[in-house]
């Protein structure tokens, strides 16, 4: 059983959270072009990576940010949601 | 006869045909590189040589041919989808698969079954009365079934289903079939070196060179080739080829897992599936039951296994089939499968002139291998999308125009 540390809740069994795709920045929906939005809308980093992410812990409804090597499986560190108010670091290498 | 073997096994002389050539050496261009040599890509070669007289042509896979995706599903081969542009596209595959043995001069196993969609909700009776409707329009063989008439198709199930979903009816498509994976991608891999194709395994590309926004060549860990027109057929690793030529697309990759028991006696001989119960299910001509669910719940680039998947997947075959309880699971494995948001593939031309995409095969591959190849070959050969293969431009999200087939993946993903 594979576990993720949740920042409210400990180390849980990964079955008790959502995944809820990358943690990323919306263009502004005023100004951007059509080809930005849609972009926005359906594209997706699809290769494997180094990746901030959003999950939720779905018993108590929390949403927090893990940093996640999606090669490999390996959670390297979760954040609170608070997190995402600030621009995140782009991750450099392995842990 | 075991004397015959030891003597062949010891002899220095192997005069039996092999499958393949071995090249020992990529040749300097191509007038077409494939990249993937899975059954989509090989289907492309062969049918370049054999329909479109182009026999330059390259396959080039990473690892062993089939040993993708083509090798990891659960073989169902169907055509009961639900927009009409997927039920044109699968049920011209369906009729491919019909005399592909033929053409190959291979036995495929390809074994008609019928083919079940179980429906426990009236929501799920809605959507199989839906596909049954467009189904027939276009004159594929599809309809919907009332309870009675699944108790007499399938004798064994419990149609109350551990009494937590009972059945209501089905949707019933009788063309529905299996074929053995590995002989397809034999099959057409044979045929293609026949016609003069080279299929080069163990060469990895690691770049695609671009002049002007068009495709010169290719880099592979075997040296580079030169060539103007690249077929992409790569499943998994779409988003990585992807970022070697600057295209973005929705392509999202999570792995799907599937599962067989130990052989059994013949007991099931029409394919079921049960999207409430995320199960799909048929026996195969050894009495093995070849068993699916739906896709992990996260992306990963990963071919692990899990327990959680064996848990949840048995549970609910016990659910159907109660009397399986004994019955042992032999082996578990995964393929990386490139989802899209509308679960309709992405093919044909892209913004990057001589760079052909055959993506977005998510779960749903398999079945269309001859189509795919055949539409490819065409689109590759005259620069043009197929005509059946419109619906799945690359463009389409762009102008939120997307092909719906969500309705009729196999289990709710």
């Amino acid at each position: 059983m594979k576990i993720l540390v949740c920042p409210l809740n400990g180390p849980r069994p990964v079955s008790e959270f959502a995944y809820g795709g990358e943690v990323r920045q919306s263009p502004d929906p005023d100004t951007c072009s059509d080809a930005e939005w849609s972009s926005y809308v359906f594209n997706r980093s699809g290769s494997p990576g180094v990746k901030y992410e959003w999950w939720c812990h779905i018993a108590s409804g929390f949403w927090f940010i893990a940093l996640r090597d999606t090669a490999r499986d390996v959670v390297i560190a979760t954040y609170p949601a608070e997190a995402a108010r600030r621009p995140l670091e782009p991750h450099r290498g392995a842990p | 006869m075991p004397y015959r073997l030891l003597r062949f096994g010891l002899s220095r002389k192997h005069p039996e045909p092999r499958m393949f050539t071995r090249h020992d050496s990529l040749k300097s261009g191509y007038d077409v590189v494939i990249i993937g040599g899975g059954g989509h890509g090989l289907a492309a070669a062969y049918y370049l040589a054999r329909d479109h007289g182009i026999r330059n042509v390259a396959v080039l896979e990473r690892g062993y041919i089939g040993g993708g995706n083509t090798g990891r599903n659960t073989t169902i081969i169907r055509s009961n989808y639900l927009t009409p542009e997927g039920v044109q596209f699968y049920d011209e595959s369906v009729r491919l698969w019909q005399d592909l043995g033929e053409d190959f001069d291979l036995n495929l196993f390809y074994s008609k079954r019928g083919h079940y969609t179980l429906a426990h909700t009236d929501s799920a009776m809605r959507t199989m009365r839906w596909r049954a409707e467009v189904n027939k329009h276009y004159g594929v063989n599809s309809e919907a079934v009332d309870a009675a008439f699944v108790k007499r198709g399938i004798p064994m199930i419990d149609m109350s289903c551990a009494g937590h979903a009972p059945i209501l009816g089905a949707l019933f498509h009788e063309p529905g079939a299996i074929a053995r994976h590995d002989a397809v991608a034999w099959g057409y891999g044979r045929g293609a070196d026949r016609r003069g194709v080279e299929i080069h395994q163990q060469t990895e590309v690691t770049g695609i060179r671009l002049e002007g926004g068009r495709v010169v060549g290719v880099d592979t860990t075997r040296g580079a080739i030169a060539t103007s027109r690249v077929l992409c057929a790569v499943a998994g690793f779409t988003p990585r080829v992807l970022d070697m030529v600057g295209l973005k697309t929705p392509n999202y990759v999570h792995p799907l897992q599937a599962m067989v028991s130990e052989p059994v006696k013949p007991w099931l001989d029409p394919i079921i599936v049960s999207g409430s119960l995320h199960v799909y299910v048929s026996q195969t001509a050894r009495g093995e039951l070849v068993m699916g669910a739906s896709l992990d719940p996260y992306e990963l680039h990963h071919t692990r296994s899990t327990l959680d998947f064996v848990e949840s997947l048995c549970a609910h075959m016990l659910d159907m089939f109660p009397f399986l309880s004994e019955v042992n699971v032999n082996r578990q494995w995964a393929g990386l499968a490139d989802m899209t948001p509308d679960f309709a593939p992405i093919m044909g031309v892209t913004p990057v002139e001589g760079f052909f995409l055959d993506a977005g095969w998510g779960t749903w591959g398999f079945k269309a291998t001859p189509v795919c190849g055949k539409t490819m070959s065409y689109t590759v050969a005259t620069g043009r999308n197929h005509q059946l293969i419109e619906g799945f431009a690359i463009d389409r999200f762009a102008r939120y125009q997307l092909t719906g087939e969500k309705g009729a993946a196999s289990v709710g993903h």
